[in-house]
């Protein structure tokens, strides 16, 4: 830790470590410095001159992303000299700019726009034409360059060198002539590719996937974050539900990765970032459903649903016993939801063997050392911290032993459709959900309010982004109402209810609020893996 | 019961409660045979001055709308109308500032990629529905491409169904009139219907 050292800041005493960059201790402050090519976790090449603030004692204006913290040092982010300075920085990154704000997506969420609000020099001096390169170029599956929009702040260059190491773009070219582009023969194809339009300062990187679909200034914006695997990164997940027409419908239209310094920077994977459309898509059960006396599907609402599965498991664990029964639980389970579970299986009387939580082939992928990760299923530390056993495959449990099954957003094999009882419950239909005897349509994790912990045991705080689809609803919502139907003790209402009582029952919970921090919590060491559930 | 504001300040704001005397309803059909007769005499009073050539002011008179013609005043707002480039497309691009300034919320916009690169973005669908549309002219004035303009005067745009008030794109830009459908909706309830 470096010595705290004084300084000034636009009159202000300060203190800062010493060495800082004076474009950081400003941040901290609250005081804003405009900037482009600086980006934390991209460094500071100091190529768009545009933080410049005055130095006393230097001659020139100086950038505050190269100038250190040191004792005495008397910067100035706003006298007339610095501001004077920065429109000229200003006026040289809009000499070249086509200003084709109203076809440009980064409209609205524009830095070259804001900044031209608070630092512009509003009559500028240029006079000559604009010069012209390159528009609409594809340079990869998710990404679309504009070169007249680019102000060569290297961010996707540095990003593409330094996170991903895959170096497929460069800046080429001197002066008003150089562009960005990629290198000859390579496209933008990496797993993390959509970071770079994240970073871009201006609309020169678009994303083909939000490409002309929503104007940004529609779109309503929830913190979350995904459950795409058991990284659990930090995410926004940005919706359009007043004007369902620009995204046919589909209330959410994309993921931004959201800043946590302990989980996932600032980035995201591509992976996670187009998984959205989960949410709205045509797979997704808006109402629940039994088979009929022919075969065919009908239609029950929630609370017929979990009367008649009350009924049917009375029946069945009087006559068969609850050894019987099987539970194909999932990662994908929020912390509320695994209590509510824990509390129905143990209502039955379900020995802890017969539960199987363990990622199931369709759930393991492709990890990297960035932030991929193989398991995907954001929770899998959660169900370890509340005493299910993590590692018990659904392989391990063979068919023939059971009169029942209650499965949980998982594809399950052959067999297991042909028991007397079975229950599958999740938001998209996947396998199995045809032929089960019960089709519980649950809510999507956009839709939820809940907790999940990733692979540090970090929980983290989902939050509700757009109301249940249809008659979903929450996974916790199923198992309690089931567990009410059998006679059980079930008063929770919402998922804070739920955290409350999780809080005071589980230890690794214990002491924690509801409303978590924005870079969540480590749990407290979880129990032996094992434990009964 | 106070009015709450939702996240769109709107308020849900509750009809009066009807007190004894609107309940009984003799008093109040009186009043309003009160104003309808005020309305007539008082009329009848200005023709009858104007057929005897008397100064004074002019009476109400009931036009037969669409059929008879009716004039505006020249500044008035009319009908939207969207304009093309001399090739012959559309100049919209499809930015949407009409649609978000408009306070009836009545356009309703679809983009999609132009094959001209210069372009870049052009509307796949643009509709007005004129039926919520205030005729405050504001999308003209936030249009950056010139490209939708109001007539003034021209008001004859009947519909007989709420559907039949919404305008497309071709019709929007003249390449398809808009015929005005004069039917009648048909009544579920008289014989003959399905």
């Amino acid at each position: 830790m470096a010595k705290l050292v004084k300084f000034k800041l636009d009159g202000k005493d300060v203190e800062a470590p010493e060495g800082q960059l004076v474009i950081d201790a400003a941040d901290k402050e609250g005081v804003e410095i405009p900037r482009y090519c600086y980006h934390p976790g991209l460094g500071n090449p100091g190529v768009c001159r545009l933080c410049v603030c005055e130095v006393a004692g230097a001659p020139k204006p100086q950038m505050s992303c190269r100038t250190t913290v040191k004792e005495g040092l008397v910067v100035s982010t706003n006298s007339p000299a610095a501001k004077r300075a920065q429109a000229a920085s200003l006026e040289f990154h809009l000499a070249n700019h086509p200003l084709d704000c109203p076809v440009c997506d980064r409209a609205g969420e524009c830095e070259l726009q804001d900044y031209y609000q608070g630092y512009g020099l509003y009559k500028s001096t240029v006079r000559e034409d604009k010069r012209h390169k390159e528009k609409r170029k594809s340079i990869g599956p998710t990404v679309v360059l504009d070169q007249e929009r680019c102000i060569q702040c290297t961010r996707c260059t540095r990003f593409l060198d330094n996170v991903t190491k895959t170096s497929e773009m460069g800046i080429f070219g001197r002066g008003d002539r150089s562009v960005v582009d990629v290198y000859p023969g390579m496209e933008v194809d990496n797993a993390y590719s959509g970071n770079i339009v994240d970073i871009c300062p201006v609309g020169a990187l678009t994303d083909k996937d939000f490409r002309f679909s929503v104007r940004v200034w529609y779109l309503d914006r929830a913190p979350s974050v995904c459950t795409g695997c058991a990284r659990g990164c930090a995410i926004e997940v940005h919706t359009n539900t007043e004007r369902p027409w620009h995204t046919e419908g589909r209330r959410v239209a994309r993921l931004k990765p959201r800043f946590n310094p302990e989980v996932n920077g600032w980035w995201m994977c591509d992976e996670g970032r187009y998984s959205y459309k989960s949410a709205d898509s045509d797979t997704r059960l808006k109402a629940s459903s039994r088979l009929g006396q022919d075969g065919a599907p009908v239609e029950t609402s929630p609370a017929d649903a979990a009367k008649g599965i009350a009924a049917e498991l009375t029946r069945l664990v009087a006559e068969r016993g609850a050894q019987g029964l099987a539970f194909v639980l999932s990662g994908t389970l929020s912390n509320e939801d695994l209590f509510a579970a824990k509390a129905l299986i143990a209502k039955l009387g379900v020995p802890a063997a017969n539960v199987a939580l363990a990622p199931g082939p369709e759930q393991l992928g492709e990890a990297d050392d960035l932030l991929r990760r193989a398991e995907k299923v954001p929770n899998l530390e959660g169900a370890r911290a509340l005493g299910f056993d993590t590692a018990r495959p659904l392989t391990e449990l063979s068919p023939d032993r059971f009169w029942g099954v209650w499965a949980v957003d998982r594809a399950v094999p052959a067999g297991w459709d042909k028991l007397p009882f079975t229950v599958w419950q999740g938001p998209n239909a996947v396998r199995f959900t045809g032929a089960a005897r019960w089709v519980l349509a649950a809510a999507h994790c956009f839709e939820e309010d809940a907790t999940a912990a990733n692979f540090q045991g970090r929980l983290q705080r989902l939050r509700q982004a757009v109301p249940p689809l249809g008659d979903s609803q929450p996974d916790w919502a199923w198992f309690g109402s089931v567990l009410r139907a059998l006679g059980g003790e079930f008063p929770h209402q919402d998922a804070a209810s739920i955290f409350a009582a999780l809080t005071a029952e589980e230890p690794a919970f214990r002491g924690l609020a509801f409303e978590l921090p924005d870079e969540g919590v480590l749990l407290a060491a979880s129990q032996p893996a094992g434990a009964a559930a | 019961m106070k009015p709450v504001l939702d996240k769109h300040r709107v308020a849900a704001v509750r009809r009066p409660e009807m007190g004894f005397k609107e309940q009984i309803y003799l008093v109040e059909v009186w009043k309003g045979l009160a104003i309808t007769s005020r309305h007539f005499f008082v009329n009848l009073y200005r023709h009858v001055q104007k057929a005897l050539g008397r100064a004074g002011l002019a009476g109400a008179v009931t036009t037969q709308y669409p059929e008879d013609g009716q004039v505006t005043k020249h500044r008035s707002r009319t009908r939207h109308r969207l304009l093309k480039r001399e090739d012959g497309t559309p100049r919209c691009v499809a930015c949407m500032l009409c649609e978000t300034v408009c306070p009836a919320k009545c356009i309703y916009i679809k983009a999609e990629e132009s094959p001209d690169v210069m372009i870049e973005k052009r509307a796949k669908s643009f509709s007005i529905d004129l039926g919520l549309c205030v005729f405050c002219g504001y999308c003209v004035e936030a249009c950056p491409e010139d490209a939708i303009r109001m007539d003034s005067q021209y008001i004859q745009f009947p519909g007989s169904t709420r559907k039949d008030l919404i305008w497309d794109m071709p019709e929007l830009m003249g390449d398809k009139p808009k015929a005005p459908s004069m039917e009648t909706p048909k009544d579920p309830l008289s014989p003959g219907a399905e």
